[in-house]
């Protein structure tokens, strides 16, 4: 108990000096503007990247409309803090809520559904949602909503990727979470242990959905402007990329692959199609040759770095 | 009335397109149970190897549509070779991803290639139109060649499937591919043969939306995939004559959608046709239940 | 007074009748085997009483209630089971195979995993002990951290088992735990059974082919073939049960050793 409690801390205090020295070279002006934008995206990227993760690779549902869950929190917080002027942190909390709304209401009916149907079954209600959006005159239509105030900065997407990154591991590391798991290893197997499988993948589409949101929320007030467009099944795909290069079940290797890919973004960002080539190739090279991605199930932690031989898994306690 | 008529006469074109793109989702499911993402995009190269065919080496409309179907037929059988063959026995998820990577592939490096721009196709058919009862029915030539076109690729593939010894080999792989293979079918090859076809049909249906909608682009193959996709769908995956249907019933269905409602919302409704049938219906119109074996 | 009774239960697969009319009744702490050629119908009855399949008619009342069509309340109710072809957790380690078993029991709730309580850490840590014991039963408990799909075949059956105890059944369905086993592990495989069934007071239904345990360890057998019962008593009553030898004897593959078993008994 003890031992926990001084884990705990001093992941604290790690997690307090990244912040802050990243903060300082920001306030300085070290890292200037260009950085700072790319410093945000990467928080929001890992956002979306780890909840999708805890749909597609740790519930093993394979989902294809994350665009949809992030511009439901994009287009509802942006109408709470532009439309409305209400605060903020609650347009944060009510663009995940709706998105999480959003979540139950598609994952009753579609995960019925198993591996490719339900693939094309979530991206037909991310379209849907697009559609809708497209066609709703409040929101701007086509043209989206421009004007949005820029709140979203390094502290608001730092501590809201931290809380999304320990929540998601915390539930996969507790019972209801290793009932997702099992379902992805053997549903049938599954709800033979009495697991209502249904509810454990709504819960965990669910989840996901609500991250998505909180990470659509923090992009919406970062961007100025929303737009249909920007939440297309190409959105979809681009989440996908980050999720399955750094490993279905892996939480680590989505923050390293969503760092990375911001990066690759970055680089390439006046050369769209090139930096679409290279994500195809990554997609097709990883799937053929390391299909696992580059963490496979696995955890990169420190403790394991510096405890060499000792055994230790993902889901028990340690 | 008039107006409806016309609607259904364009429904009926755009459909038949939608059938061509979908028998080759259709025959791919029925053999390897995979969603075959770039096939939308094998029939955007179709499109373009048309295009390139009339515009630049002056091919009349057969010789662009043989070489347009022999370039999407070679496209299609090394995709299914380098990307798909190796994970034949791999998770179904790792086949649709790498699916997914290879019609993001093609689609960027179309951009790259090709150039994003709108590109318009040569007139190979002078538009011309035809009134009968007294103008109630109208109907260009170049509805008429998709008519036809796509009536005689049908029959050619019913003729295929159910007369020849490869076709013999395809129902019998996509019925039970362990059975097959027992029984001596070559598997690779069938499967190869199999996204030959389906391949030279999406090339068929590209050179046919060209003429017909004149412009083609590097995207032009998302959206239709995935409308012949849910047509295949609605008809039945892996059934061929639900494939036709579906084609058939999706094109009238979008047409009537933008015709009296909004366009806006036709791709909305394309969706919504998929989802209903997925959660009521999930094999489709001509499709059977089966049970899963615990 | 009987736990499980199963009654005129019928099933037909699209035409095919799978089973007819069977009948099969459970004493409360007894242990039963089902037998029968393959394709008799005997994992289907499993599939029945677990949910998984809905039966054409007839009835299945466990613990004086109907079942459920929902497989995972069934295994609340207290129905738990092994399957044919081994259906492990195979990428997650043994301890959490377990541990995924023990979830209907769980003592914390969703809120308290997200913050991680006090509750929850209590809650994981006597979760680790159970399950800690359980595997120790069945001689696991050093591969805990092993993944499931590492363990020898042998084991994986053994931990099937071990799962499914994880969620405190009172009826406890064995779909042939002896399959692929050599002498000597059946042998040790036959000794835990009992052991089991006493320990943790539970009813034990089991499919085998393997006479020799069935005839040792079961002290009621139900013999099927074609989908219908066709002899239910004793092991002393099954072997000289002329109707059982022809089932047996009319089937052409089948392996000598049975029918040696089935005459010349334990």
């Amino acid at each position: 108990m003890k031992q926990i409690l001084k884990n705990r801390l001093l992941i604290f205090i790690g997690l307090f000096a990244i912040y802050g020295i990243i903060q300082i070279l920001l306030s300085t002006s070290i890292l200037n503007d260009y950085y700072e934008i790319n410093i945000v995206l990467m928080g929001i990227n890992i956002i979306l990247a780890v909840s999708l993760n805890l749909i597609n690779g740790f519930t093993g549902q394979f989902s294809l409309g994350h665009a949809g869950f992030m511009s439901i929190g994009a287009y509802t917080s942006a109408i709470i803090t532009y439309k409305l002027g209400l605060p903020f942190p609650l347009a944060i909390l009510v663009g995940g809520i709706a998105a999480g709304i959003a979540g139950i209401l598609i994952g009753i009916p579609s995960l019925r559904l198993k591996g490719d149907y339900l693939a094309i079954t979530t991206l037909g209600f991310g379209e849907i949602i697009r559609v809708i959006f497209l066609n709703t005159e409040y929101v701007g239509g086509a043209s989206g909503l421009s004007g949005i105030p820029k709140y979203t900065n390094w502290t608001w997407v730092f501590w809201m990727a931290v809380i999304t990154i320990v929540l998601i591991r915390n539930f996969i590391n507790s019972s209801y979470g290793r009932c997702c798991v099992a379902i992805r290893e053997d549903e049938t197997a599954a709800e033979s242990m009495g697991i209502n499988t249904t509810f454990y993948k709504t819960l965990a589409f669910t989840i996901g959905a609500f991250f998505a949101g909180i990470g659509g929320a923090l992009y919406a007030h970062n961007f100025y402007i929303i737009q249909p467009e920007t939440f297309n099944f190409m959105k979809s795909f681009d989440i996908l990329t980050m999720v399955v290069l750094g490993g279905l079940g892996s939480i680590t290797g989505s923050i390293l692959s969503a760092i990375f890919l911001t990066f690759v973004y970055a680089l390439l960002q006046d050369y769209a199609a090139l930096r679409m080539v290279i994500y195809s190739l990554l997609l097709i090279v990883v799937m053929l040759f390391r299909p696992e991605g580059l963490m496979g199930t696995k955890e990169f932690s420190l403790k394991k770095l510096f405890k060499k031989g000792e055994k230790s898994n993902e889901f028990t306690l340690n | 009335m008039k107006t409806f008529i016309e609607q259904l006469i364009n429904g009926l074109s755009l459909g038949s397109i939608y059938a061509l793109i979908a028998l080759g989702y259709t025959m791919v499911y029925g053999i390897m149970k995979l969603i075959n993402f770039a096939h939308g995009d094998i029939y955007m190269v179709g499109a373009f190897t048309g295009f390139f065919a009339s515009t630049y080496f002056h091919l009349g409309f057969i010789p662009s549509l043989l070489l347009a179907m022999l370039v999407s037929l070679l496209l299609g059988v090394t995709i299914e070779r380098v990307a798909y063959r190796p994970l034949r026995n791999k998770s179904k998820i790792s086949i649709l991803i790498t699916a997914i990577g290879v019609s993001l592939l093609l689609e960027n490096g179309g951009i790259i290639i090709l150039s994003p721009q709108v590109r318009t196709y040569p007139q190979i058919f002078k538009q011309h139109m035809y009134s009968f009862f007294n103008g109630i029915i109208t109907i260009s030539n170049q509805q008429i060649v998709i008519f036809v076109v796509s009536i005689i690729m049908m029959v050619g593939l019913q003729i295929i499937i159910y007369k020849t010894k490869m076709g013999k080999a395809m129902r019998a792989v996509s019925t039970d591919a362990d059975a097959a293979k027992l029984m001596g079918v070559n598997v690779d090859r069938t499967v190869s043969f199999t996204f030959a076809i389906g391949s030279a049909l999406a090339a068929v249906a590209g050179v046919l939306v060209g003429i017909y909608y004149n412009s083609i682009d590097p995207l032009m193959g998302i959206m239709p995939g995935l409308k012949a996709f849910i047509a295949a769908v609605l008809g039945g995956i892996g059934i061929i004559p639900g494939a036709m249907v579906g084609g058939l019933l999706m094109g009238v269905i979008e047409a009537l959608v933008s015709g009296y409602g909004s366009s806006l919302y036709r791709d909305g409704v394309s969706f919504a046709i998929l989802i209903i049938i997925l959660l009521i219906k999930p094999t489709g119109l001509f499709g059977k239940n089966v049970r899963e074996k615990v | 007074m009987s736990l499980l009774s199963i009654k005129d239960l019928s099933i037909d697969f699209g035409g095919i009748k799978a089973l007819i009319d069977v009948n099969i009744e459970l004493e409360k702490g007894s242990l039963t085997g089902l037998i029968g050629p393959n394709g008799a119908g005997k994992s289907t009855v499993f599939n029945i009483i677990t949910g998984i399949y809905k039966p054409t008619s007839g009835k299945v009342i466990f613990d004086g209630k109907s079942i459920s069509q929902k497989p995972y309340n069934n295994t609340k109710l207290g129905i738990a089971r092994t399957f044919q072809n081994i259906r492990l957790f195979k990428n997650l380690t043994v301890l959490d195979n377990v541990k995924i078993a023990q979830h209907i029991h769980v003592q914390y709730g969703l809120f308290s995993s997200f913050l991680q309580y006090k509750k929850y850490l209590d809650g994981e840590k006597s979760q680790n002990i159970e399950a800690m014991n359980l595997l120790k039963i069945f001689n696991l408990d050093k591969h805990a951290y092993n993944l499931a799909k590492n363990l020898p075949y042998g084991e994986q059956r053994r931990l099937e088992i071990a799962r499914a105890l994880a969620t405190k059944p009172k009826l406890l369905l064995l779909d042939e735990p002896a399959a692929g086993m050599n002498p000597q592990e059946t042998k040790e495989l036959t000794d835990t059974i009992r052991f089991i069934r006493d320990k943790f007071d539970i009813t034990i239904l089991l499919i085998e082919h393997d006479m020799s345990l069935v005839m040792d360890l079961c002290e009621d057998i139900y013999v099927m073939n074609y989908g219908k019962i066709i002899a239910h008593g004793t092991p002393d009553e099954i072997k000289r049960n002329p109707e059982v030898i022809a089932a047996y004897l009319g089937e052409e593959d089948i392996d000598e050793k049975e029918i040696l078993s089935i005459e010349g008994g334990a």
